[in-house]
């Protein structure tokens, strides 16, 4: 028995090793010398470690500056995203109105169409209301998250009515009640939704390599890609890139994991 | 409940949702619909600057795209990504789910985590460290071969080894979150049936094909609709790691809508495209949801 348990964790140990030695690999020659990881056979070490990558992507690349665009596009999408989503999620669940269940079937039945179909009209969309190169026009898409709603529906369905009627009967307001009453029972789910969507518009880069064409509003993963088109030589300073693009969101995925792969659950499987 | 009462929360109900439903409804439903209208013009980099140039052609934008033979190098390219990549992240996901669902592991959250991470990675960022792990001389993938003996592989350079290296990169990126919903649903399985087909001596595969895999049958259905949808968006590798090619061996739907949309300013043309990768994708959903009913999966 003890020697199957640990050849079964041996095993594991094994595949997730694998699985995370890229990413170890990339901090490892983030921290070589220019040149260093050129060579046969590839060296997994930095002979002497150096930040000197990471100084001069923030000097002469001006990385700061997409660091800040990555920032305060992700920042703006979340805040949005909730403002937008946790309202609806609720109203979906809770309150009767007439065309709420037809609606909310539509809505449902568009989660099937993915969102590049209507890319090119959503850029000549964007271009007629001049939002076409600006923040604005990156964090459109992150407005219309069908499957936030979906998520806060889902946990809200929990609450029970007598709380909600309860609350009406003492005179309090519609608002009130979504304030006051149900927006502290959601702070799990918010939080999921929160890091979901940081996350995601993080990592985004299809739409902003659309709609943002001034190098001065890259995000991160933009400047990355057009950087990486050129400068193929460079495997040092491309790994210290990579870092800056990726380490915050995996920090913060670990930090956060709990709530992420409970989201994750409530959106696939029971969904 | 009062009359009063029932007002407010209609009135509350439509306030709370419609400013959600008028962003879906303007950034989402218009364009996708506007779309399929854009896709009968000729809206190029002329109607771009003045509107007055677009015209109606009908379906000539279709009829050109089934005369273009990058068009159907970029289609047989993603059929090939869905066919192959599909089974292949599936199994890979499936394995490593039942690897952290053994009863046997220790320390089980640290491996998931592990496991789950690259899923989290920014997809850009992850590309690019691929590019050099899959360089042919310098990268670490072909000096792992070289000490079994095999010759350097030009993994990114040769048209042959472009896809499989693409979807090695895929699969390791997003075999986690499969593996996150394959886990829930082998919670589901009782030991106790496992434990049995083991007493009555069955080995491994015949107890994953007997008794595991009816059980999360519904699961592998789910996995495999996202895989496909999955793989029909590829765009981001391709355009980091190959820029389509060798030899447009990687040029995929999506990044020839791109190229076709946003490189030469063919919008009417790009639409059309879009429009076709829909279809596809809602086919191939179609065709898994009725093969899933009729094996009595779902």
């Amino acid at each position: 028995m003890s020697l199957r348990r640990w050849s079964v964790t041996l095993l594991a140990a094994f595949a997730a090793l694998v699985t995370i030695a890229p990413l170890l690999w990339m901090a490892s020659v983030s921290l070589m010398a220019r040149g260093e990881a050129a060579h046969f056979p590839p060296p997994l070490w930095p002979a002497s470690p150096t930040l000197e990558n990471y100084r001069e992507l923030f000097g002469s690349f001006g990385v700061g500056r997409f660091l800040l665009n990555s920032i305060l596009i992700s920042t703006l999408a979340t805040g949005l995203a909730l403002l937008f989503t946790i309202p609806a999620g609720y109203a979906f669940a809770k309150l009767r109105f007439k065309g709420r269940d037809a609606t909310f079937r539509l809505l449902v039945a568009a989660l099937v169409v993915p969102g590049q179909i209507g890319m090119l009209p959503l850029f000549l969309e964007l271009k007629a209301m001049g939002l076409v190169n600006s923040y604005a026009g990156a964090l459109v898409p992150w407005l219309a998250g069908i499957f936030g709603i979906f998520l806060v529906r889902q946990y809200c369905l929990s609450i029970p009515d007598e709380m909600l009627e309860a609350a009406r009967i003492d005179g309090a307001s519609e608002g009130q009640i979504l304030r006051r009453i149900v927006l502290p029972i959601l702070t799990p789910i918010i939080v999921t939704l929160a890091l979901y969507v940081f996350l995601s518009s993080w990592n985004d880069f299809m739409w902003p390599l659309i709609i943002l064409a001034d190098q001065d509003l890259y995000t991160l993963p933009v400047a990355l890609a057009a950087n990486s088109r050129q400068n193929v030589q460079d495997y040092e300073i491309m790994m210290a890139g990579a870092v800056v693009t990726t380490l915050p969101v995996l920090i913060l995925f670990l930090a956060l994991q709990r709530y992420y792969l409970s989201g994750l659950l409530t959106g696939s499987v029971k969904g | 409940m009062t009359a009063a009462g029932r007002v407010g929360e209609v009135r509350a109900g439509w306030a709370m949702s419609s400013p959600a439903l008028a962003a879906i409804l303007l950034f989402f439903v218009l364009p996708a619909i506007a779309s399929l209208f854009l896709s009968f013009t000729d809206f190029d980099i002329y109607a771009l600057a003045d509107i007055g140039n677009l015209r109606f052609v009908g379906l000539q934008n279709y009829e050109r795209l089934v005369e273009n033979p990058l068009f159907w190098k970029a289609m047989t390219n993603t059929l090939l990504f869905v066919a192959v990549g599909t089974p292949f992240i599936v199994a890979l996901s499936l394995f490593a789910a039942m690897l952290v669902n053994s009863r046997w592991l220790k320390w089980r959250p640290v491996w998931r985590v592990a496991l789950f991470a690259p899923y989290v990675t920014t997809l850009v960022a992850t590309a690019v460290v691929w590019r050099y792990l899959l360089h042919t001389r310098y990268g670490l993938l072909n000096y792992l071969l070289s000490l079994f003996g095999v010759p350097p592989v030009d993994w990114l350079g040769s048209p042959t080894a472009s896809l499989p290296a693409i979807l090695i990169f895929v699969g390791w990126k997003t075999f986690g979150y499969n593996m996150i919903i394959f886990l829930a649903a082998l919670q589901t399985v009782p030991r106790e049936l496992d434990e049995a087909a083991r007493i009555d001596g069955a080995g491994w595969f015949m107890r994953l094909r007997h008794v595991t895999l009816p059980a999360i049958a519904p699961t592998v259905l789910l996995v495999s609709v996202l895989t496909v949808a999955g793989m029909f968006q590829l765009f981001a590798e391709p355009y980091v790691m190959t820029q389509g090619g060798p030899a447009q061996s990687t040029v995929t739907i999506l990044y020839f809508m791109y190229e076709e949309g946003f490189k030469w300013w063919n919008l009417g043309s790009g639409a059309a495209v879009a429009f076709l990768l829909f279809l596809c994708i809602l086919a191939v959903t179609l065709v898994q949801l009725r093969l899933a009913k009729r094996s009595g999966a779902i």
